[in-house]
């Protein structure tokens, strides 16, 4: 049984189609990659996928159970976590204390622990994001204020509190772009390491053909809300529908 | 340098050796000044400890979880007119008052229920209406109100031989203190950073695991609870109520209160209970400039100094630490 099924997801805005029936499969541990032009309903099946928006038809099964319906704090504690395109981090919080939010799902919340200055939970939790903040090379910026720290770092961040969550599945909306080459191949190279160590499965857009090439076992293409191509990084890239979608027809 | 050693000693409500000393000066300072201020100056602290509860309150809903409610008039007259009335039925007060925050706090779901679909200035002109609505309730309701007179409570006696004011004084230090712990607490803890984060970005809060109807609900419930106690002790401080202690002119005190002290920030609430107790107190000859002067002062902080008093405390701290480099 593959972890994530998405069935012909469908959803519009006003009359404008964004998922045009879209279905998906991704299994424990694989990395898939999604492709597309801009505008073709990547980030919106992710919205769909972590319960932001509502499809009007269609399936996300993830574990053998239908997720829609459900609010994306339910999603978040079914065990998905997302990042996102462009950065929603808590700015005004430390970058320790959004970590700390990404372990939300896993606190034992106690009202009277927190009136009462209990802090017993919180002791544990702070391992588990301290391992993370070794993981991503955080340790100078620890008591930062988010806000106050630069784009990579703040990359960093939320691939960090995504992974506090401890996800079965990741979904990283563009997790390598605007950052600097250098960057670039040390998220790529994190993201490999994440499905070793935390074994989770990734569904991953990006941009960066090279680098998203490079790191899915699987990719899909999309274009216009519908799934054009399917299969291995290379035969999607090479596909003519792909390229159609990207440069165009030739008598156009 | 501070050298931490664990994770636990991070969690410290007060962490360095310095800072502990400022602290026990301060608490020192405040205990012994009734015995050397004149009998006016400790009966305004009174009435700031009272407020502070109310302000640390709205700042925990304003200033931590980013919603705003200006039913706060309503929430003190139904937290002190629960009060008053369980008290007159010869319940005795601590659970007559813990009553009143909850009634207070109750309410205070209703009020926060909009704050699910509504945001900013339409969540203040919703909340706005309940204020004015719970108001004008008890104007016109005898049965609620008491009457002409208002209700009439039975103050506490002094113990150990303390001067009323005195005892008063210590009194409501004392609650007032228990409210400051408990919302350093709360800030603290798994509960303020969700408070935070729906304040920061409720969209990303949301995806990452945190019930946003549960904690914008609870942020209004705990509010209005603080809010409730407030109007109860200051009910029982004033010996009375009645409906005209509670127009909608304190949810503006509050909010004024909350504004000049510096958004989420506890110390800043307390500066701000002091700030709107003793300008009426200094403006008595001129009652109608009062709002003229609120009016001012929230237009220069959210100009010139976004975090309020504590902000510029905050500032000051760091020139004299860094003096003399700049």
């Amino acid at each position: 049984m593959p972890l994530l099924e998405v069935e012909r997801l469908v959803i519009s805005f006003g009359g404008i189609v964004a998922l045009g029936g879209v279905s998906l499969k991704s299994d424990t541990q694989e990395i898939v990659g999604i492709i597309g032009p801009n505008g073709s309903g990547k980030t919106t099946l992710f919205n769909c996928i972590s319960g932001v928006y509502r499809p009007r038809e269609g399936k996300v099964i993830f574990k053998g159970e239908n997720l829609l319906g459900h609010r994306p704090h339910e999603v978040a504690q079914k065990g998905i976590a997302r990042t996102f395109q462009n950065l929603r981090l808590f700015m005004h919080m430390t970058v320790l204390d959004n970590l700390m939010l990404g372990r939300h799902v896993q606190f034992k919340k106690n009202p009277f622990h927190a009136f009462l200055r209990i802090r017993k939970e919180e002791l544990i939790h702070r391992e588990v994001a301290e391992e993370i903040i070794e993981f991503l090379d955080l340790q100078a910026f620890r008591n930062s204020r988010v806000s106050d720290c630069p784009y990579g770092i703040q990359k960093r961040v939320e691939l960090g509190r995504a992974l506090a969550q401890e996800p079965e599945l990741l979904l990283l909306d563009e997790p390598i772009a605007g950052l600097t080459s250098e960057e670039k191949e040390e998220m790529a190279y994190r993201i490999t390491e994440i499905r070793g160590r935390y074994k989770t499965a990734i569904l991953l857009v990006e941009h960066d053909l090279r680098i998203a090439s490079r790191l899915a076992d699987r990719m899909v293409a999309l274009d216009h809300g519908l799934l054009i191509a399917e299969g291995l990084p290379k035969e999607v890239q090479s596909a003519p529908e792909v390229i159609r979608a990207y440069l165009g027809d030739e008598e156009a | 340098m501070d050298l931490i050693e664990s994770y636990k000693e991070e969690l410290k409500l007060i962490r360095k050796p310095w800072t502990k000393f400022w602290v026990g000066l301060l608490i020192l300072f405040v205990l012994l000044l009734p015995w050397y201020s004149p009998e006016h100056v400790t009966h305004i602290c009174i009435i700031i400890f009272i407020y502070s509860i109310g302000a640390l309150g709205q700042n925990l809903l304003i200033g931590y979880t980013g919603q705003i409610s200006f039913g706060q008039n309503g929430l003190l007259a139904i937290g002190a007119f629960t009060f008053g009335h369980l008290v007159g039925h010869s319940i005795p007060w601590p659970l007559a008052m813990i009553s009143g925050g909850l009634a207070a706090g109750l309410f205070g779901l209703v009020v926060g229920f909009p704050s699910l679909r509504l945001k900013g200035p339409y969540l203040a002109i919703a909340t706005m209406g309940f204020g004015v609505a719970v108001y004008q309730t008890f104007v016109n309701s005898e049965t609620l109100s008491g009457g002409r007179m208002g209700l009439l409570i039975k103050k506490l006696t002094p113990v150990f031989s303390l001067s009323p004011t005195n005892f008063n004084y210590y009194f409501n230090l004392f609650m007032a203190a228990i409210f400051l712990l408990l919302t350093y607490n709360i800030v603290s803890s798994y509960m303020g950073r969700a408070f935070v984060a729906i304040r920061d970005n409720d969209i990303a809060a949301e995806v990452t695991g945190v019930n946003l109807v549960r904690y914008k609900l609870l942020a209004f419930f705990i509010s209005s609870f603080y809010t409730g106690i407030q109007g109860g002790l200051y009910a029982l401080f004033m010996g009375y109520v009645e409906p005209n202690m509670f127009t909608f002119m304190e949810s503006i005190t509050l909010f004024v209160a909350v504004i000049v002290g510096g958004l989420s920030s506890v110390e800043g609430a307390i500066l701000g209970a002091a700030f709107i107790v003793i300008v009426p107190q200094l403006l008595s000859q001129y009652k109608g400039l009062v709002p003229v002067v609120y009016g001012l002062t929230i237009m220069l902080i959210l100009i010139f100094e976004p975090m309020g008093l504590y902000g510029r405390w905050m500032k000051m701290r760091l020139y004299f630490r860094n003096w003399p480099f700049r």
